[in-house]
């Protein structure tokens, strides 16, 4: 599974990029987040409840950040094992990039996922991960732009993009 | 035939159980005091086993045990054996990975069961499964068949995943008839894979009784004796005769019901370790991941004509999958099951093909309803109507000039067998008149006046059933004979309990062994009672597979029952105070030749019984007979399906408007039954031809792993079937039957296809036809006209 996605975010690259190493922002914009803990320098270990398709699993994984250019880009990586329902692994490259705004400054965020699942949840919910990783950055996203502007009413549009 | 009751349409004795919710499945079955099982299966298609935790599952309520792959090691079990050994052409052998009952080490392919949860309930186990904790480390699996030997290697004793390189026919002389052709028709094609959809699912009920020592395991098998032969022989978890194995109603096999699989037999391991009796039933998830899947085959062939269409010789290289392990009897199957009946209905004097067997991380694949015939017809069948259009000849023409005429049998064909008999012209005849042929071009038109793209194919099968003569069976490495035991059991009021080794899982052998017998013996149906699946019950038997029930367990009965009327004259001759020369049977009175004096069927029966008065050296009392029948030769079926399809170039839907199967079974016991037979296998063979198939992604992940994604035929994507027959007896079973159980889903594919390829023009397609893959093909076709 592959997203390529890009949305613009109302603040400075500084202080998006602050929030995206933030492990607090992170859990409470991520749904189904039941824990983000750092264990090591750009190592955190979570627990995310989710529902894909008929299969419900509580994951239970490492999130590694990697390739840091500080505060322009970042990739995430992460893999989650849920029981009998499988596992679930990717990756995202994220990438920041000041823009101008009638509002004054911006940030264009992009980002470029490739996820896999394997077991249960591939076999009965395989070909409905495009949807809910989709929804799932919808939300993260939506929580995110909400969460770094104070402002519960903001919903982000996020575009799809062709693969870099 | 003596009596009035072969070949009349009589109901199904067993239907009114099925009907009425008394059928007894092995999942219906409850005992005092049982636990159930829940395996934990690998959610990776290839990872090494760092470790396991079971500590949290162990500590949930109701569990009582939970056993892994290193306690099957421990207790040092067998590997699960594949029953036919197969030589490579330089002489070497099958190379068999060892199949463990649950893994320990390495998991080779998605859903292999790694441990075993225990629990005094369903839930409790399901629960406990969850927390049990195994350390994978992911490797790269091999998915794709056709690259797969040259993938990382998967086993250390199987260089370039190769499992054989088997070759069958005369390569020079191929090579010849290719030199000297005037024409070459080549064709490249895969058989799709298919999961086999049993509507129950397999499950298995394990009792363990410490007093007896003795292990019953209740499980849905279609040949139980080969499970207790297996389970004791080469697994070694009992003593054969410490062993129970019943079959009860079991809700389809097709084929995969065959194989020795590694949940039932760790449910009888733990049963008896634990001294417990123990309930697995798959659920439905699990079904496709384990059951044995079949087909799954890429081939590249040839096909040399002389300039006046006459076949000179045929050329064939295929890719087989076998999965992660060799199943059961995996390995014969695109061999001496596929490779042999590649000369099809047809005088071809030349024929070679190569087979190369390859390892995958996807679930062992093995015999589904054809085994390897569906897959030889589909080749033949494809390449022989696409060489006619080549020609410029009629395909039902091509084909005439090339069938082996019906006074040329017995006809012994380039690769290895000697057809019976059979007339293929006669059920190609009756087929076209049958189908309208002749005036398919007016229904074309008149399609394409309502925008339908409307197409008609033909396919001439032939397959071998009645498996099979064990001396042959043994030559070609079949681990064991393939005879078949009968009994015909007296009882002393007339009545009859016959015990067979064919086990029926809904073909309907309690209504046509009993036709057959009550028929021989002169009894009302209702009288005779067929017994099976109970190796407690029943001398060893080899069960149902290849359309063997009627063919060769028939036999076997017909036979015995012989047997017992032989018997019977020499009790009517004591009775009558006469020579046994003296008395004729003609069922079902016994009567003294040079008098009026006659016994019934039933006073012979009871005298047989309380009789006082034994001659002691010549005659013993009681009435009941065996026979262990093994057959002289494979029977050949051999028939013309016609499909007529229409296609919507819009949507690339499919649309089947006509099929008629005209079959040549021989000797017809219950015609109601073979009609449904013959639908069923329809129905599976549409299937795998319009809908299904098998996808695993490139990291070994079941793509379509549900029926969300796994596409089964239903009611309306048939018509109504129209069924015809013809017949010649098959000349050496005493039946005069050859099999019908799988010919639907032999000969309809290639059918389906021809016809859907002769809708779009001549384009290719590979199975299944979806309405997508149609849909460009139809783009394709108009491109190519409008070029």
């Amino acid at each position: 599974m592959e997203l390529h996605q890009q949305l613009t975010l109302p603040q400075s690259v500084d202080k998006v990029w602050a929030a995206l190493n933030d492990p607090k922002m992170l859990q409470q914009c991520l749904p189904g987040c039941e824990r983000f803990e750092a264990v090591g320098p750009d190592q955190f270990e979570m627990t995310v409840s989710t529902k894909i398709g008929p299969v419900k699993a509580k994951f239970t994984g490492k999130i590694a950040l990697s390739d840091l250019n500080p505060p322009l880009s970042y990739v995430i990586k992460g893999e989650g094992k849920g029981g009998v329902a499988g596992f679930a692994k990717g990756s995202a490259t994220v990438s920041l990039a000041t823009i101008a705004s009638e509002q004054g400054e911006a940030t264009r965020l992009t980002y470029s996922v490739e996820a896999s699942v394997g077991g249960k949840i591939a076999q009965l919910g395989g070909r409905l991960i495009q949807g809910a990783a989709r929804k799932m950055a919808q939300d993260f996203f939506t929580k995110f732009v909400q969460a770094l502007c104070e402002d519960e009413t903001l919903v982000p549009e996020i575009e799809t993009v062709s693969a870099p | 035939m003596s009596g009035s009751l072969v070949g009349q349409r009589i109901l199904r004795k067993e239907d009114h159980r099925y009907i009425t919710g008394k059928g007894r499945y092995t999942d219906d079955i409850q005992q005092v005091g049982m636990t159930y099982g829940c395996f934990v299966r690998s959610p990776y298609a290839r990872a090494d086993i760092k470790g396991f935790d079971v500590s949290q599952a162990l500590e949930m309520e109701d569990v009582i045990s939970v056993l892994t792959g290193l306690d099957v090691a421990a207790d040092g079990l067998g590997g699960l054996p594949c029953g036919w050994m197969i030589h490579s052409k330089d002489g070497s052998e099958m190379r068999q990975p060892v199949h463990p009952v649950m893994a320990a080490e390495r998991v080779n392919y998605l859903g292999e069961p790694v441990a075993l949860v225990v629990a005094e309930t369903k839930e409790a186990a399901k629960n406990a499964a969850e927390l049990v904790l195994v350390d994978y480390e992911e490797l790269t699996p091999v998915v794709d068949v056709a690259s797969a030997a040259q993938g990382e290697q998967l086993y250390a004793e199987v260089p370039n995943n190769t499992c054989y390189e088997w070759g069958l026919g005369d390569e020079a002389a191929t090579d010849e008839g290719f030199a000297s052709a005037a024409h070459v028709t080549h064709i490249e094609l895969t058989n799709n894979r298919l999961i086999p959809n049993a509507i129950e699912p397999r499950a298995a009920l394990a009792e363990y009784n410490s007093g007896t020592d003795e292990i019953v395991l209740h499980t849905t098998s279609q040949n139980p004796h080969l499970v207790r032969l297996i389970l004791t022989a080469f697994v070694q978890i009992a003593p054969e005769h410490k062993l129970r194995v019943i079959a009860p109603d079991v809700g389809g096999g097709f084929g995969s019901k065959i194989f020795i699989y590694s949940e039932e037999t760790a449910l009888a391991w733990a049963s008896k370790k634990l001294g417990l009796s123990i309930k697995w039933t798959a659920e439905r998830s699990e079904s496709f991941l384990t059951d044995a899947h079949g087909r799954d085959h890429v081939t590249k062939a040839a096909l040399a004509m002389d300039s006046e269409g006459q076949f000179l010789a045929f050329k064939v290289s295929t890719t087989a999958n076998m999965g992660a392990y060799l199943s059961t009897f995996a390995s014969s199957v695109p061999t001496y099951l596929y490779g042999t009946l590649l000369a099809g209905q047809y005088r071809t004097p030349a024929i070679y093909v190569e087979v190369n067997s390859v390892f995958t991380n996807t679930a062992p694949v093995d015999a589904y309803r054809g085994a390897g015939r569906p897959e030889a017809t589909y080749l033949v069948e494809r390449i022989v109507e696409k060489a006619a259009g080549e020609i410029g000849l009629n395909p039902a023409e091509l084909r005439r000039r090339n069938f082996i005429g019906k006074d040329q049998f017995p006809y012994q064909t380039p690769v290895a067998l000697e057809y019976d008999i059979g007339d293929y012209e006669a059920s190609l005849d009756k087929a076209l008149e049958m189908a309208s042929y002749e005036t398919f071009e007016q229904r074309r038109v008149e399609a394409l006046a309502r925008g339908k793209l409307r197409g008609i194919g033909l396919s001439c099968y032939i397959e071998a059933c009645g498996l099979a003569p064990s001396q042959v069976a043994g030559a070609l490495g079949a681990g064991v004979g393939l005879w078949e035991s009968g009994e015909v059991r007296v009882n002393p009021t007339g009545s009859v309990t016959v015990l067979t080794g064919s086990h029926s899982h809904g073909q309907g052998h309690e209504t046509t062994f009993a036709q057959l017998v009550a028929d021989r013996l002169g009894l009302a149906i209702e009288d005779v009672e067929v017994v099976h699946g109970d190796t407690g019950k029943l001398d060893f038997g080899l069960g149902t597979y290849g359309s063997r029930s009627l063919a060769v367990g028939g036999s076997a009965l017909s036979v015995a029952a012989d047997k017992v009327v032989e018997k019977g004259r020499k009790i009517a001759a004591l009775l009558l105070n006469t020579e046994v020369d003296n008395i004729a049977f003609d069922a079902p009175v016994y009567k003294m030749m040079d008098s009026n004096e006659t016994k019934t069927f039933q006073e012979i029966a009871f005298a047989a019984y309380v009789n006082h008065d034994w001659p002691s050296d010549n005659l013993e009392p009681g009435l009941a007979e065996k026979a262990f029948y093994d057959p002289l030769n494979f029977t050949y079926p051999a028939g013309t399906h016609i499909c007529e399809v229409e296609i919507d170039p819009d949507t690339g839907v499919t649309e089947i408007v006509q099929f008629v199967a005209v079959d040549d079974f021989g000797t017809i016991i219950n015609p109601m039954i073979v009609e449904g037979q013959v639908h069923g296998g329809l129905a599976q063979g549409i299937g795998q031809a319009l809908l299904e198939q098998a996808v695993y992604d490139e990291s070994g992940q079941l793509v379509t792993g549900s029926y969300m994604d796994y596409c089964m035929p239903r009611a309306d994507n048939f018509p109504d079937f129209k069924v015809g027959m013809t017949c010649t007896p098959c000349t050496h079973n005493p039946v005069g039957a050859k099999g019908c159980g799988e010919a639907g889903a032999i000969g309809s594919p290639p059918a389906v296809m021809n016809a859907v390829i002769n809708a779009l023009g001549g384009v290719e397609i590979d199975m299944p036809a979806t309405p997508e893959k149609v849909w460009r093909a139809v783009l394709s076709s108009q491109a190519q006209k409008i070029a």
